[in-house]
């Protein structure tokens, strides 16, 4: 059996054939509009979150299965102070697969020890988001053509933003691929993502303050938001959260086929007049989302199609 | 000088980064036995100007892996008779449980106190352990 908990358990054959079979079932729903009759995913959201519980749940739907779960910890016997461990040695025997979001580091690693169901991880605090990972990939290979070959601006919170440091690891492991990191001081990536893959694979990358400048040699530029529930200083917060913002000014600078992504929820970092430049993909790679997802739980469930 | 007398049979752990001593002294549970130990703070060293040593008298049986993991300057020697039996560098185990605590606030191990501290070696040039849940590095 096989879990989903950090983008590194998915190798780069992994990760071709998830994304080939994605783009077959967006190109072809009603092939697996059947695959998982009977089955049941668990999804078991700690944390609110509304695009990633929603998609799990538009997967399993899209592929003829059920849903059942939690989407806040007070809903859930967390409150009564239960386990991680304990919640999925009981969830295992009630579903076939369990998502999970945690606000704490590694809860779903705790809850892969503990179940005898596949777990993925659909978020853990400012650690991993493999789920969004292998979203993002889907979008760059479908709109893109190709995951080698980029440069790849990330702008915003990259000190806490878990999407950026997941798509830097896994995108480092593809051929000629350069990263622009667009960050004020405080929010700049951590020095074990500089050192242990950057550094250590040898993969070209700058450090800069100022959006403008770099947009006119990216190929892609993956915004994030700067969240409020990673600061335990609400002063750091409102000082950092409009570092960067944006618009239709700023996108002149860019190349014409540039992409602007986004895991979203977007705050006010993209300027809503950004949405109908056909640049801006961030609501195709929600949708996308739901296709990668069915692929892993198919891939997972070791379904036949 | 201080003068500490020499041990017949047990434990001299050498060339602790200065100030470090008690650390190791509570990582090792020492204040947990009977037998004598000697804590030298601040003693010269013309290796590294000033270190600390612990001397444990008539007992060897210490799980000294931590050690390892904590300070990558440190030699162990181990007296029987009043003469150096064994002198050795502490190995880097590739994992350690309930040894070293992850202190990360957002990690799970934060609030549920029932997990195992566990840490995995992930780069043995730079001894660096990281806390299998977060992955946050130990920092001594």
């Amino acid at each position: 059996m096989r879990h989903l908990i950090a983008p590194e358990d998915l190798s780069v054959s992994d990760l071709d054939e998830l994304l080939k079979l994605a783009d077959d079932i967006y190109k072809n729903p009603k092939k697996y509009a059947k695959v998982c009759e009977g089955k049941k995913i668990a999804t078991l959201f700690y944390e609110p979150s509304t695009r990633t519980r929603l998609s799990f749940e538009a997967a399993m739907l899209n592929l003829g299965g059920s849903v059942l779960g939690f989407s806040s910890a007070d809903s859930s016997s967390a409150t009564k102070g239960e386990s991680v461990a304990d919640t999925m040695r009981v969830i295992s025997s009630y579903a076939d697969i369990c998502a999970i979001r945690h606000p704490k580091e590694g809860a779903p690693l705790v809850a892969a020890h503990n179940s005898t169901i596949p777990v993925i991880n659909a978020g853990d605090g400012g650690h991993n988001h493999p789920t969004q990972t292998l979203t993002d990939l889907l979008t760059i290979k479908e709109l893109k053509g190709r995951l080698n070959n980029l440069t790849i601006g990330c702008c915003g919170d990259l000190k806490f933003g878990r999407t950026v440091h997941s798509l830097i690891h896994t995108l480092t492991r593809y051929d000629n691929n350069s990263f622009v990191l667009i960050s004020p001081d405080e929010l700049k990536i951590p020095a074990y993502l500089r050192e242990e893959v950057l550094e250590q694979n040898n993969v070209p990358y700058e450090e800069v303050r100022y959006l403008e400048d770099s947009l006119p040699k990216l190929d892609l530029l993956y915004m994030t938001r700067v969240q409020k529930e990673r600061f335990f200083n609400e002063e750091d917060y409102v000082r950092l959260k409009d570092s960067y913002i944006l618009d239709l000014e700023k996108m002149k600078y860019a190349k014409d086929d540039m992409l602007v992504l986004h895991p979203l929820p977007r705050v006010n970092e993209i300027a809503a007049e950004v949405d109908n430049d056909p640049r801006a993909v961030y609501f195709k790679q929600a949708e996308y989302g739901v296709y990668v997802r069915m692929a892993l739980i198919i891939k997972l469930l070791e379904l036949e199609v | 000088m201080l003068n500490i007398d020499e041990i017949t049979n047990g434990i001299v752990i050498d060339h602790i980064k200065a100030g470090k001593s008690m650390d190791i002294y509570y990582y090792l549970n020492l204040e947990k036995l009977d037998c004598s130990v000697a804590i030298i703070k601040n003693a010269k060293s013309r290796k590294m100007g000033r270190k600390d040593i612990i001397k444990i008298e008539g007992f060897l049986d210490i799980d000294l892996d931590v050690l390892g993991v904590l300070d990558q300057d440190i030699t162990v020697n181990v007296i029987k008779d009043g003469k150096i039996d064994k002198k050795f560098i502490p190995s880097l185990p590739k994992e350690v449980t309930n040894i070293i605590k992850c202190k990360n606030p957002r990690c799970i191990t934060s609030i549920e106190q029932e997990l195992p501290h566990i840490f995995k070696l992930t780069n043995k040039e730079k001894r660096l352990y990281r806390c299998i849940y977060c992955e946050q590095a130990f920092k001594h």
